[in-house]
């Protein structure tokens, strides 16, 4: 009996058995389709994570002053003021494996303009600010070396503050009074949205650096700075980087030993690290539940295909009878279940398709399907349909014809 | 006349467990080309089973079994198959038809699986075999959706489709009305005129009565073999004009 003539008896077996075909591929598309979604929900989350952790900063490496003591109370992180813009001054010349560098000088401020007034972070860069926090501007400008030596009065709004002070839209070249210190508005900053903690990192005011220290803070700390940005050459060479900026630094502190350090210098990659494997525990744990529903599917082909068992063991005992060679009758029982997992398993995956397409559409999740995940859930399914579709056909087969027609 | 079955010392055992139950012992037959034999006794007498041998749906397991001159048991198992798919058309009692499958299919099988190379029509063979039983008009139904009689002709016209030269029937009116069976066997006895060798087993001796020989078991061996002047069903009247039997030519 040729090929196709085999096919074709499995297939005329398949569609006059509709049901017990429907819940053996049903079987494998649960199995397929939910090993699929599953995994592709945790590998979107891990993969969103990850970009918005990206989203702070290109090869960000961030350094702070270390904590402060004074009389024996000792103050938080970040509290000691040990990094000055002469460090960021002394970096520039010296790091190699450096990018960019900006300062940052913070201070928290009432500002006043356009239709209200509104509370928020100023944060006194330099230009390469922008490019190491990947952020774009979208309308207007962005300051210059020029403007920081001059401590000159501009200022360029986050997204947030023109939405809320500007509504309409033409924030640049308006006022902005910044603890009654007014500054122009020349350029209005690209929204970014929240960053993964669900923080809004557009809601800050960005003003030259020397500005922000000597007409916001009033210089009178002297050129303390709150935190130094830092962009590496390369994602190779954060560490490289790190231990360089170390190095600089505790020379110009005068510190002999690294544990003295009166900063810390945090890498993206640590804070990558540490997001994505909060992450991949997720995916870990979304796998491991979609494992459990294929080997239930396993479960469900193998039920059907066993209770199945006595009235196809009477269809082979016939086949047999009328002259069918027990080769015929196995091929045609593979061919069977080669054809329900086949078709169950792409109609697994359609299914997962869609349903990572309408995830996607419905909530905040990009899911991503994992072509390996994918196909080892289609060979699995595959497997335990084609082997308990084969596997009591064989035992048939190998029956006395009569004892195959009588069989209970 | 030539031999198409020839038994000699045949013996079949079947085992339960550990305790050997005897069905034939020793059993010789002979049965000539044309014939047109009924094989009769009690329930246990072992008549299915020697039919089961002949229609090599079963094997021995002492004696010989000629077909045709050829030693079944030299046979390998695909030449087993091919001789229950060409040579020998088996009928059973409960007809295993193929649930779910239209008459016309269910006849189709035994060309499906016929491998002697000629490119054959399955789909014409098989109307016309379901034509030479009368059921004609019957091709597309389902076994469910057929009486007791009209499965039975399904499954001889299964039997008849590759044009076999032996027609075995275990028990064929078992199943069946007197009135179905007198049918059947009248569609026997026209196969029969056409020169096919026919073995019916059945326990009805009114049924026997339509074959020209019948061989009487009883506890797996044969107490009479007798020939005998055939009942001709024809006799019955016939006043159902779609009587099935007058469609065969």
């Amino acid at each position: 009996m040729k090929l196709l003539r085999i096919e074709k008896v499995a297939l005329s077996s398949i569609f006059r058995n509709r049901s017990r075909s429907l819940l053996t591929s049903l079987g494998i598309i649960i199995g397929v389709c939910s090993v699929i979604v599953m995994v592709a929900v945790g590998e979107g989350s891990q993969k969103k994570i990850e970009t918005d952790i990206s989203s702070m900063g290109t090869n960000l490496l961030m350094i702070r002053p270390g904590s402060s003591s004074y009389q024996g109370v000792r103050g938080g992180a970040g509290s000691r003021e040990s990094l000055t813009m002469d460090d960021c001054e002394t970096l520039r010349e010296q790091a190699t494996l450096v990018q960019a560098i900006s300062p940052s000088v913070s201070t928290y401020a009432q500002i006043i303009g356009g239709s209200g007034n509104w509370n928020c972070k100023v944060e006194g860069v330099s230009p390469e600010y922008l490019e190491i926090r990947n952020f774009e501007i979208e309308q207007g400008t962005m300051f210059t070396e020029k403007d920081i030596a001059s401590r000159k009065k501009v200022a360029v709004i986050g997204k947030t503050i023109e939405e809320e002070l500007f509504p309409s839209g033409n924030a640049v070249g308006q006022k902005l009074r910044i603890n009654n210190t007014p500054f122009t508005i020349i350029g209005v900053l690209a929204e970014k949205g929240n960053n993964s903690m669900g923080m809004d990192q557009d809601d800050f005011v960005l003003a030259p650096s020397m500005t922000v220290l000597y007409r916001l803070k009033g210089g009178k700390y002297g050129s303390y700075v709150n935190m130094i940005y830092v962009s590496a050459v390369s994602d190779d060479v954060i560490d490289e980087a790190e231990v360089e900026l170390t190095t600089i630094l505790l020379r110009a502190h005068k510190i002999d030993f690294e544990d003295d350090a009166d900063f810390t210098i945090r890498s993206q990659s640590e804070i990558t690290d540490f997001a994505t494997s909060t992450a991949s525990t997720l995916t870990l744990l979304l796998g491991a539940i979609a494992g459990v529903s294929l080997i239930v599917g396993g479960i469900g082909i193998m039920n059907i295909m066993l209770v199945s068992v006595t009235e196809r063991t009477r269809e082979i005992g016939i086949r047999i009878s009328v002259g069918a060679r027990t080769n015929d009758v196995l091929l045609q029982f593979l061919a069977e279940a080669i054809t329900l997992s086949l078709i169950g398993g792409i109609l697994g995956l359609l299914f997962a398709m869609i349903i990572t397409m309408i995830l996607s559409k419905l909530t905040s999740l990009t899911p991503m399907i994992n072509p390996a995940i994918a196909f080892i859930a289609f060979i699995f399914s595959g497997a335990v349909g084609i082997f308990f579709g084969y596997y009591p056909a064989k035992k048939a087969s190998e029956l006395n014809p009569i004892d195959a027609l009588h069989y209970e | 006349m030539t031999k198409v079955i020839q038994i000699k010392d045949l013996v079949k055992h079947y085992y339960v467990g550990d305790i050997v139950v005897p069905a034939i012992q020793h059993i010789d037959i002979e049965i000539g080309q044309g014939e047109f034999v009924s094989i009769m006794g009690a329930s246990g007498s072992g008549k299915s089973t020697l039919m089961n041998i002949i229609g090599c749906l079963d094997e021995p397991t002492e004696g010989q079994y000629f077909l045709d001159g050829e030693d079944v048991a030299k046979m390998t198992k695909n030449q087993y198959a091919d001789v229950r798919n060409r040579k020998i058309g088996f009928v059973f009692q409960n007809f295993n038809l193929l649930p779910r499958t239209t008459a016309l299919e269910n006849v189709e099988l035994p060309i499906l699986y016929d491998r002697s190379g000629t490119n054959k029509n399955s789909k014409a063979l098989a109307k016309e075999a379901l034509i030479q039983v009368g059921l004609g008009d019957r091709m597309d139904h389902v076994p469910n959706q057929l009486s007791g009689g009209q499965k039975q002709r399904v499954a001889l016209a299964r039997a008849l489709v590759n044009s076999p030269s032996i027609l075995l029937a275990d028990e064929p009116t078992g199943n069946l009305d007197s009135r179905t069976s007198i049918d059947m066997m009248k569609l026997f006895q026209k196969l029969n005129s056409r020169g096919i060798t026919i073995i019916v087993v059945t326990h009805e001796h009114d049924i026997a009565s339509y074959t020209s020989r019948t061989i009487f078991l009883r506890d797996g061996r044969i107490i009479k073999d007798r020939l005998q002047q055939a009942k001709q069903a024809a006799l019955i009247p016939e006043k159902d004009m779609s009587d099935p039997a007058e469609e065969v030519v």
